[in-house]
Formats: C-alpha cells, sequence, structure tokens
C-alpha cells in the first residue's frame, strides 16, 4: 500500500518502475516528466516529507510510505502558502516545471537568498530565467487585480495560475485514461543505429508474435506520402522531403519502424525483436564538405520541383544569392575593415515537456489527436493530407503546452498515433523520452557566418557582406525559412548602399535542425553585431554610437540586398530609445563588483524583429457574453507559456468594462475555435490579440446597442460595466440582455506587419586564468510598443535573455559522426538558477499603429542580441574576439592562453 | 525512468541473498540505475539489509555502502577534515533532493570522474571493503578501486560493504578546490589536499582524469614542483564538461590554491 495524499493505493509496482510512473499511473498526473534521468527536479514530491526526485526513486520503495504530490499541498480553494506566493509572484510561464518548484521550495526553511541557487540547483526552469521563481520562494507580489475595465496594462496573473500551482492544469498527456471505449495501446519506435542506410529487409515475424503486440508498421505498409514536419501557414514554405516510414534513414536514429503494444515495455521488447538488414550508404555530415562535389547526396533522389529542393544535387535545400550596389567596390575604398567568421552551436530547446500525443477515434468514426503543439490547425491540415482524411474529419487538441521555443511548431508524433489509431481502432499514445528530445528532435540549426564589413571615415556604413551556411539536418523542415528570415532583419536594420548576401541551407546526415526562438536571427546576428563592434574599434568609435549612425530610421526603406515589395512598416520605432537606455545603463556603472585580478569590459548588441512572420498569419475568433456577464473568449492559438491567455483576458476586461476573472478562455482547439494559424512567430498578441480585440469591440457594440434600444434612449447615453449596461437613471443585467448567450466574432490575418526592437549590455569580468565570464550587470531595452503587462513582458524577456545567456555560454549539443553525445540534462547545460544573474528590464516608450492597443509582440526577441553582447563585452575585456559559440570557460580559456 | 526490462525485485536481508543470479544487479538507493535505460533483467535491493549507516570507533569512521549522501551529512563534525565531506557532497551535480536517495557506496561503484565521494575517499586514503561472493571479503583503497570511466577492480557477484575513513586522515587538515564548466555545474576538475599531523602532504586529482590519481609529499610543493609533475599525468578527461587542455590548467590552478592555503595554516 502506498499512500499518495492521504489516500491509499493497493496497485502493486511493477518490479523495475519508478515511483512517478507509479503515480501517474494512480491519477496523480500533476507529477510530470521532464527528463525520468533526475535531473530536472518536475517530478519532485515528498516521500515522508522529504523532497525526493520521483522518477529516480524504486516505486516498490514507497510502499508502506506517504506521498505527497503538490495536489496534496493544496487545492484550487485551499492554497498552499508556497503555491499562493507563486501565484503573487507570477513565478512560472509554462507551468511544466511549476509542481517541482513547489514541492521542493516547500521544504525549505530559512535559506537565504544567496543559498537558494544551490538549494534549487535540481530544478530546471526553461521559461522564466528564474528571477519571478526567485521572487516567489521570497514572497515578492509581483500581480495586481484591476478594477472592472482597467486590465490592459496591469500586471494580471496568468488565467492558470491557481490550476498550474495546484496540478490541476492539465498538458498533453495528463487526461484520464478511464474515459477512453478501449485500453490505451503505447508507441515505441525502432531507431536507425547508422547515419545514412538503405533498409534491404525488415523481418516482423517475431516482434508480432509477442503477446500484447498488437501493430507493427515499416515503410511497406504506411502511406508513401511525402511531408514535412516543419508547419508554416503555406505548406509550400518547407520541402516535401520526409515521410512517415523511409526505406532510406538519413540520420542516427530516424525511424525504421513502429510497434505498437500494450504497454511501452512490450513495445519497446518487441523492438528488439525486429530483424532489420542495412545497406550502408556514404555519410556527410559537416554542412561545407556536403556542398563540394561528390559529396554523397541526402536526398538526391528527390525532385527539386515537387519536393521544392533547391539543388538536391548539392545537398542545398534552399538559397539566396543577392547584391545591392557594388560591395566590391565600397570595400575597397572604406577607410574602415572588419571580417570575421562565426560559428553557433546546435542547441535544444529544452522544453521541460516532451513531445507526446493520444489519438483515438471519435463516436462518428472521426480522428482526435490530443498534442503538445504550437500549431493545431496546422497539424490538423497536414495530418488529413499525409492520412489522406478530409480535414473536418480530423480534430486535434491542445491542452496547456510544456513549453515550445518553436520546437513544437512541428510534426513530430502526431502522424505515428494518427495512423496507429486508424488501424487498430483504439487509442493511442505515443510519448518521447528526453533522451529522444536530444537525438531525434530537431534542434537550433547551427550556422556559420561570414561577415565583412566597409565604413567611410565619420563612420557610415558603406559594405556590408554576410556569408551564411546553415546545417539543416538530414530533413530540411524549417530550413529554408529559418535561412531566409535569418537573413532578414539582421541585415535590413543597417542603412547601407552596398550589400551582399550569400546563403545556402545545407542537408547533413546530423538530425534535423528545425524552427527555434528567433528563427535563424539569433545565429545571423551573432555575427553581424560581432563585426560591427570589431568595425567601431577600427574606427575609434563607441560601438553603440557607430549603431546610432547606421541603422535605419522611420522612412529608411528596409533592404536586405535588393528593393523589394513588402508589408513590412514602421507601425512604431524605439531602437533609438532603446540605445540610450543600454548605454546610460551600462556608463551608470550598476551592477556588482568585479573580483581582483579579473579582466573587465562591456559591450552592447542590437536585434530587430518583424511582429508577425510574413505571408500570412490568420486567426478568427469569437468572444462571448452569457446571462451572468461571464465572457468567453474561443481562440485558435495554444498557450505554452507566451501569457498569451493573459492577454486575452485583459483585452476583453478592458474593452467590456469588466474584471479579468469574469473573462475564460477556450483555445487551441480545432473543434471549438475557429481557424489560426498557431503561436509562433510571436503572434499570440499581434494576430490572435488583434481579432480578439475586434471582436470584442463588436461584442460591445452589440451589448449597447441592444441596451438603448431597450432603454430607448442613444447608445452614447449608455455604458458597459460589470454587471450589465447603465442608462441615464436606469441600468440593465446581462441576464435582461442576453437570452442564452451572445457573441462577435474578429479575425486578423497578419498584415501589415510591424518591427521590435531590442538591445542589451552587458559589463562581465573573466578570469583569465579559467576562462570564467562573471556577468557583473545585464541590461535589456525592449521596444514592445504599449506594455499589455509588465510583469509578463519582464518575464519574457527575462526568459529569453535566459536562454540566449544559457546558448552563448554553456550549451551545446556534442555530436560525433552524427551520434548524440549529450543525451541527458546533466550532460547538456540548461541554465540553472545559479548561472542566471538578475536582468534589468527597461521598455521604450512607443505606440504601435498596428498592433492590439499601441503593442507590439515580444517572446522570440529578447533572445536574440544576448550572445553578441555578451561577446563583445567579453571582446572588451579580454582584447579577444570569441567566434564560436558556446564562450565555454574550456573555450574562452585557450582563446587567452594560446 | 522505468526499467521495463526487469522482471524481479528481490529485498536482501542476510549475505546469502546477495548472490545475483544472471542477469540480476545490486540496487542501492537508485539515483543512478533508474536515471538511464538498463540491460539488467532483475534487482537486489541492498537498502534492506539493515546496514547502520556509519559508525565511529577507535580507528575511524565506517560508512556503510548503503550510507545515503544526506545520512552522511550527519556524522558529527568532530575532526579538522570533517568540512570535507560536506564540501564533497555540495560538489556532486545533484540537488539536497538526490542526498536522501543517493548512496556513498553507489557513487564509489558507478566510478565516474566526477563522482565525489570518491574524491572524498581518496583524499582520506580511504579502503573499501568488499564481499567477495564465496563469502571472504577484500580491503583495497579506493585509488585503486577505480581504473577509469566506470570501470573498477569489482568482479562479478562483489559487492561493496563499506568504506573505512582511518582516523589519521580524519584528523588531518584538508583544503578542497573545484571547477567546473557552470558554477554549480559538473566537476570538471577537483584537487583536495591533505596535510597530516607529520608534515606530509597528499594531493589527490579527481574528476579532470579518469581516475582519481595521489600525489603524496613530504611537505607542500612549491609551483614548479606542481607544474612538472602534472606534466607527466597523461590522458586528462575528455567529456561534455571540459576539454582535456583546459582540465589541466585549472587543475594547476587549484592545485596553487591548495597547496597555498595549507601552507598557510
Amino acid at each position: 500500500m502506498i499512500s499518495v495524499n492521504g489516500t491509499p493505493h493497493d496497485a502493486e509496482p511493477r518490479p523495475g518502475q519508478c515511483l512517478r510512473t507509479y503515480l501517474r499511473e494512480q491519477g496523480a498526473v500533476e507529477v510530470k516528466k521532464g527528463c525520468d534521468a533526475g535531473d530536472c527536479g518536475a517530478c519532485s514530491v515528498l516521500v515522508d516529507g522529504t523532497a525526493t526526485h520521483s522518477c529516480i526513486y524504486p516505486a516498490a520503495r514507497a510502499v508502506g510510505r506517504d506521498v505527497t504530490t503538490v495536489a496534496g499541498l493544496g487545492s484550487p480553494d485551499r492554497l498552499h502558502p508556497v503555491q499562493q506566493q507563486f501565484v503573487d509572484a507570477a513565478g512560472f510561464q509554462c507551468g511544466f516545471c511549476t509542481a517541482g518548484m513547489i514541492v521542493t521550495a516547500s521544504t525549505l526553511r530559512d535559506v537565504t537568498a544567496d543559498e537558494l541557487p544551490r538549494v534549487m540547483k535540481g530544478n530546471l526552469c526553461r521559461c522564466t530565467g528564474y528571477r519571478s521563481i526567485r521572487d516567489a520562494i521570497a514572497g515578492t507580489v509581483n500581480t495586481s487585480r484591476p478594477a472592472a475595465g482597467e486590465a490592459y496594462g496591469t500586471s494580471v496573473a496568468a488565467p492558470a495560475a491557481v490550476g498550474v500551482v495546484t496540478g490541476v492544469e492539465r498538458f498533453a498527456l495528463d487526461e484520464p485514461t478511464t474515459g477512453l471505449r478501449t485500453p490505451l495501446l503505447h508507441v515505441a519506435v525502432l531507431g536507425s543505429p547508422h547515419a545514412h542506410a538503405r533498409i534491404t529487409a525488415i523481418d516482423t515475424t517475431r516482434a508480432q508474435a509477442l503477446a500484447g503486440v498488437e501493430l507493427v508498421l515499416t515503410h511497406e505498409d504506411v502511406p508513401d506520402v511525402l511531408f514535412s514536419t516543419g508547419r508554416h501557414e503555406n505548406r509550400l514554405d518547407d520541402p516535401d522531403d520526409t515521410r512517415i516510414l523511409d526505406p532510406v534513414v538519413r540520420f542516427r536514429g530516424q525511424r525504421v519502424a513502429i510497434v505498437v503494444a500494450e504497454t511501452v515495455a512490450l513495445a519497446e521488447e518487441a523492438c528488439r525483436l525486429l530483424d532489420v538488414a542495412y545497406e550502408l550508404l556514404p555519410a556527410v555530415f559537416d554542412p561545407h564538405e556536403a556542398r563540394r562535389a561528390g559529396a554523397p547526396l541526402v536526398h538526391g533522389d528527390k525532385e527539386p520541383l515537387t519536393s521544392r529542393i533547391s539543388d538536391p544535387g548539392r545537398n542545398v535545400v534552399a538559397q539566396l544569392h543577392a547584391e545591392i550596389g557594388d560591395v566590391d567596390a565600397a570595400l575597397e575604398h572604406a577607410h574602415a575593415r572588419t571580417s570575421g567568421t562565426w560559428q553557433t552551436a546546435r542547441v535544444t530547446h529544452a522544453s521541460l515537456e516532451t513531445h507526446g500525443a493520444r489519438a483515438w477515434l471519435a463516436d462518428d468514426g472521426s480522428l482526435v489527436v490530443r498534442t503538445s503543439s504550437q500549431v493545431p490547425f496546422l497539424v490538423r491540415t497536414e495530418l488529413a493530407r499525409i492520412l489522406d482524411l478530409p480535414v473536418e474529419r480530423v480534430r486535434v487538441v491542445v491542452g496547456r503546452v510544456g513549453g515550445g521555443f518553436g520546437g513544437k511548431q512541428e510534426l513530430i508524433v502526431e502522424d505515428v498515433v494518427g495512423l496507429a489509431a486508424l488501424r487498430t481502432g483504439r487509442p493511442v499514445q505515443y510519448e518521447l523520452t528526453r533522451e529522444d528530445q536530444f537525438t531525434i528532435v530537431p534542434c537550433r540549426h547551427p550556422m556559420t557566418v561570414s561577415v565583412d564589413l566597409g565604413a567611410d571615415a565619420d563612420g557610415t556604413l558603406t559594405a556590408m557582406r554576410v556569408d551564411v551556411v546553415t546545417d539543416t539536418g538530414a530533413y530540411g523542415n524549417h530550413g529554408p525559412g529559418v535561412m531566409f528570415h535569418g537573413c532578414h532583419e539582421s541585415v535590413a536594420v543597417y542603412r547601407c548602399a552596398n550589400k551582399r548576401v550569400d546563403a545556402e541551407a545545407v542537408y547533413t546526415n546530423n538530425l534535423p535542425s528545425g524552427a527555434f526562438r528567433g528563427y535563424g536571427l539569433g545565429q545571423v546576428i551573432f555575427a553581424i553585431e560581432s563585426a560591427m563592434d570589431e568595425l567601431a574599434r577600427e574606427l575609434g568609435l563607441d560601438p553603440i554610437e557607430l549603431r546610432r549612425r547606421n541603422v535605419i530610421v522611420p522612412g529608411d526603406p528596409m533592404i536586405v540586398a535588393a528593393v523589394e515589395e513588402t508589408d513590412l512598416t514602421y507601425g512604431s520605432y524605439g531602437l533609438d530609445q532603446c540605445l540610450d537606455l543600454v548605454d546610460d545603463a551600462l556608463a551608470s556603472g550598476r551592477g556588482e563588483p568585479a573580483p581582483d585580478g579579473w579582466l573587465v569590459g562591456s559591450g552592447s548588441a542590437l536585434a530587430m524583429i518583424a511582429t508577425i512572420p510574413p505571408r500570412g498569419h490568420h486567426s478568427n475568433v469569437r468572444v462571448s457574453v452569457d446571462p451572468t456577464g461571464t465572457y468567453t473568449v474561443d481562440v485558435g492559438t495554444a498557450e505554452f507559456g507566451n501569457g498569451t491567455t493573459t492577454v486575452h483576458v485583459q483585452l476583453v476586461a478592458q474593452e467590456l468594462g469588466t474584471t479579468p476573472d469574469r473573462v475564460r478562455v477556450r483555445q487551441s482547439d480545432t473543434a471549438t475555435s475557429g481557424y489560426d494559424t498557431g503561436a509562433y512567430g510571436s503572434t499570440g498578441s499581434v494576430v490572435a490579440g488583434r481579432a480578439v480585440q475586434v471582436a470584442a469591440e463588436r461584442l460591445r457594440a452589440e451589448l449597447l446597442t441592444l441596451a438603448a434600444r431597450r432603454l430607448g434612449v442613444a447608445t452614447g447615453a449608455c455604458t458597459l460595466g460589470p454587471d450589465g449596461v447603465a442608462g441615464p437613471g436606469t441600468s440593465l443585467a446581462f441576464d435582461e440582455l442576453v437570452v442564452e448567450s451572445l457573441s462577435a466574432e474578429g479575425s486578423h490575418d497578419g498584415t501589415p506587419r510591424s518591427i521590435a526592437f531590442n538591445v542589451h549590455g552587458f559589463r562581465v569580468a573573466v578570469d583569465p586564468a579559467t576562462g570564467e565570464v562573471r556577468i557583473l550587470s545585464s541590461v535589456q531595452a525592449a521596444d514592445a510598443g504599449v506594455v499589455i503587462n509588465p510583469e509578463q513582458l519582464r518575464g519574457q524577456i527575462e526568459g529569453g535573455v535566459g536562454q540566449g545567456i544559457g546558448s552563448a555560454l554553456y550549451e551545446e549539443m556534442v555530436l560525433r559522426d552524427g551520434e548524440v553525445l549529450t543525451r541527458t540534462f546533466r550532460d547538456y547545460r540548461v541554465p540553472q538558477m545559479a548561472d542566471l544573474p538578475v536582468t534589468e528590464v527597461l521598455f521604450a516608450d512607443t505606440v504601435d499603429e498596428l498592433g492590439p492597443r499601441g503593442a507590439k509582440s515580444m517572446s522570440e526577441a529578447p533572445y536574440n542580441p544576448v550572445a553578441p553582447a555578451l561577446a563583445n563585452a567579453i571582446r572588451d575585456a579580454t582584447g579577444v574576439r570569441p567566434h564560436e559559440l558556446p564562450m565555454s570557460r574550456d573555450r574562452l580559456w585557450r582563446l587567452l592562453n594560446t | 525512468m522505468d526499467l521495463n526490462r526487469v522482471t524481479s525485485l528481490r529485498a536482501a536481508r542476510a549475505r546469502d541473498d546477495l548472490r545475483l543470479a544472471p542477469g540480476e544487479t545490486v540496487l542501492a538507493g537508485g539515483s543512478w540505475l533508474f536515471s538511464e535505460p538498463q540491460e539488467i533483467s532483475g534487482l537486489v535491493d541492498l537498502t534492506t539489509m539493515g546496514w547502520e549507516p556509519w559508525t565511529v570507533h577507535d580507528r575511524g569512521l565506517s560508512v556503510a555502502a548503503t550510507c545515503t549522501i544526506a545520512e552522511l551529512m550527519d556524522v558529527p563534525a568532530v575532526w579538522t577534515a570533517s568540512p570535507l565531506f560536506r564540501q564533497c557532497a555540495e560538489a556532486l551535480l545533484m540537488s539536497f533532493k538526490i542526498w536522501g536517495t543517493a548512496t556513498v557506496g553507489g557513487n564509489l561503484c558507478l566510478a565516474l570522474p566526477a563522482g565525489a565521494m570518491i574524491s572524498l575517499a581518496t583524499a582520506l586514503d580511504a579502503v573499501v571493503v568488499i564481499w567477495r561472493p564465496d563469502g571472504t571479503e577484500r580491503r583495497e583503497l579506493v585509488a585503486e578501486l577505480v581504473l577509469g570511466v566506470r570501470h573498477t577492480t569489482l568482479q562479478s557477484g562483489e559487492v561493496v560493504r563499506s568504506l573505512e575513513i582511518p582516523i589519521g586522515s580524519l584528523r588531518a587538515r584538508t583544503a578542497f578546490r573545484r571547477f567546473s564548466l557552470a558554477p554549480l555545474g559538473r566537476s570538471s576538475a577537483i584537487v583536495i589536499g591533505r596535510l597530516d599531523d607529520d608534515g606530509r602532504l597528499t594531493l589527490t586529482v579527481t574528476a579532470a582524469t579518469p581516475r582519481p590519481y595521489v600525489f603524496r609529499f613530504g611537505s607542500p610543493p612549491t609551483d614548479d614542483e606542481l607544474q612538472n609533475l602534472f606534466a607527466s599525468v597523461h590522458g586528462w578527461y575528455d567529456d561534455a564538461h571540459g576539454a582535456p587542455d583546459w582540465r589541466k590548467a585549472v587543475t594547476l590552478e587549484l592545485a596553487y590554491d591548495v597547496c597555498e592555503e595549507l601552507r598557510a595554516s
């Protein structure tokens, strides 16, 4: 017997079972799986009062003990003090790590702020950058409860806060299985041991014969449809180069066969019984080698036109070669020049929730897929195409998403569960492991970026040449998009008469690269902003001053390497303010003192980003009110910690004169809301939010009109409030205005688009003896237009900065011949609380013409200027220019000592 | 994570229970065993043997293999070397929550370079007591038990019973330094110095090398001596937690600091 939150459970644990899965099988789904290896702490519970990682605790050892989960600490109507503190501080974003954070924090007594990072080192958060978690543990209140009609611009808490802190909020795989008509089946996938091989034979006899195995699929059994795992509004953006199962495997770990069985253990056992014969093919792992004549071809079998691969004979999936002016001549005549080649690392998103999906057939035989995705509607469309179903026969449901960062703008597991559910007629679940997240799920594109800059004597930029090679891995999902976007705002932000861009996205036999926060910009900005810093040194100019002289200002065309027709406009402009804010902050000398004998320096970098992805991004929203005055927003975009839901609530509460607690949001279900392209490109506020705003305005007008007619007065004489409409001398409650429900719709198509800016500054100290970098001060200024929710925006920026510092100093996926060697969090340094400084966050004062109530998007962008700002500060401190990420202590030491 | 190939779990109550069937392995805390996929089919739980976590006696300190890191922290801090216990525990990448599960014996047997209980035991010249399957036992310095990464002298069926830390080491003065790629990351280099009553100095290097290195001196060495000594070390460890050339340089810096601290004491 194991007691879980006071309730005895008699189910006997399996011999090799860990406590985490035992608890979840008993319904305690508030216990999360982040790593399943003891590294992240998301599964923390109390065992007889002691905080324990349940994923590495043998379940059998818990027999006779009391287990307390976050749901046992408190409930939505009776929060534990620590749960209340996390609500009040806004101490979470996606909320997937929160249960473990709270359980751990609930055991702390008299821990000082200085000791906290050491005590909390067993709890990883990928979203927040930890400042808000420190605040929560310290009891700091960062949120407020605005009065009716005053929600906009205040720090309203996330509507899901109470659910998140009590473990009630459901993520992809948290729905009970008891309601299913037949028991859930589970998937295991056999991965390729080879980087490039042709499958010559698969004998499934032994696997099929295993009792409990329901289905074995090989490449001979699945639809022969080419698609891309990368999803965009326009499916033609990504090359069709992927099959559910392919007779050729192009990276280690690629699916060879799929087994569906009664348990995960049986499915895994069946995988070991598959007999596969391979014909090995030559492989290429370096994108530069891959472009040379005679290199092995990764997709040499594909047709360029139908698969949309630029040059399969050269492993090039996409390319851009363009010039405006005469760069060679301009460089030749430049007063000052600089050039260099920069390299970024392969980085994993490290969303605490892994990919996972469950599919089943509804009563009418249609397919339902519940998954962890940023793009439910795009998954639905492509799934229907792959499985040859009418779109209306597929429903995709997304619950709360445990972190995305671009990694869930993919179709990674949904095809498997969809096909398996159709073939078996039973509910099927496929849950990726953390190791899968490292080895088979797309990562950030590594890039090699060469930059040549020229300027005249007064510091006017006269020449810019950028050469980009991206390693898109074995499949081209997001390969073209990341490459084109990477070269866009990074280059366009500078006014320069002569520009040339050469960029190629290249196939290799490494795991696929995909979408990652910043979508290519961060890599190219790292190089360009490093080069700008060097150019300032050549010119003897302050680097921020050099930027002031050369950045575009309203009226300047935004040019990469040609004058193009575009819907990108200056909806607002705050780059000048951002540069000033960071300049002043660095000049103030604020921050920690440097240790004796260390080298000290400061540096900065800027980033521009379009507020919406190009070429269409749509949202169709309905806002309804019922006779109690409760509003419901039906919106298709997903919540993965970006805070979109809070924004939508604020927009509705503001427009309709009510309080946030009277607005609820139903989201990311293709059956209940209008079409939405999805949560990528930071569109939750500026596209879905605009649609919400339009719908709310229409509903307000509708309510006022109804009331005015009932009262026989002019609409202008009526006021909408939280309890109804007030007219001259009298008022009408909602139940006197609305029968059942009244609703209005709004939509937005993502055009025209505006631009947003971020400038980051660091002051650092570097120990030349060890390569250690200590951040003495960190400041980011953001031009986000009107700030919708100051605490939430600060959190998005801090989270982006934290992820940026991770990429800049710590994180690196290490590969050898296409084999990923870093397969666990303990071998891959996702920043802990100890690794991140507090960042001062400053806002430019601007009002955007295009965004909802003057706001701009601000989720991806804060990440982009961090690495170059840090590199520039290190250069300033040490006199040596870093060219490679991460600027880990060993790399930096070598740079300073050889 | 679930160990899906495991089909049996036996609780060991007596030494005879530790005879392992094919496919079986000994389970101590489980914090590592349950952290990676395993090919084993059976577990024999050592924690049910009921061993006292630790015993203080005239000759020093006996630590049972099943003593958790948390229990080790409860040993009274009565010796000059006592601070080293917590310094080594804090050097583990794992947080206090795993201290309650992970065991001293498990850390020794795992034989990872960053295994901080190996650092502790090596620095204190601790001896490991090993039960052999024939009913006899053998003893070995921890510095000799660990041969390389995940590689020890342990033979099939041998079980670590305890760690014996001699009183002389516990009464010595120690100095501890560690370094890693991130402030509280997995250790890339650990250097511990132990200055005995008679003025002799023992310097141990762990984490930076595949196996522990122990250097003994009549008195604290000079920086030049350390440089020459480290030049003779081959095979600095190379993994995701630091490049070998950097590890060597950092280890030398740590060693300078350790020797300086002990000279000053």
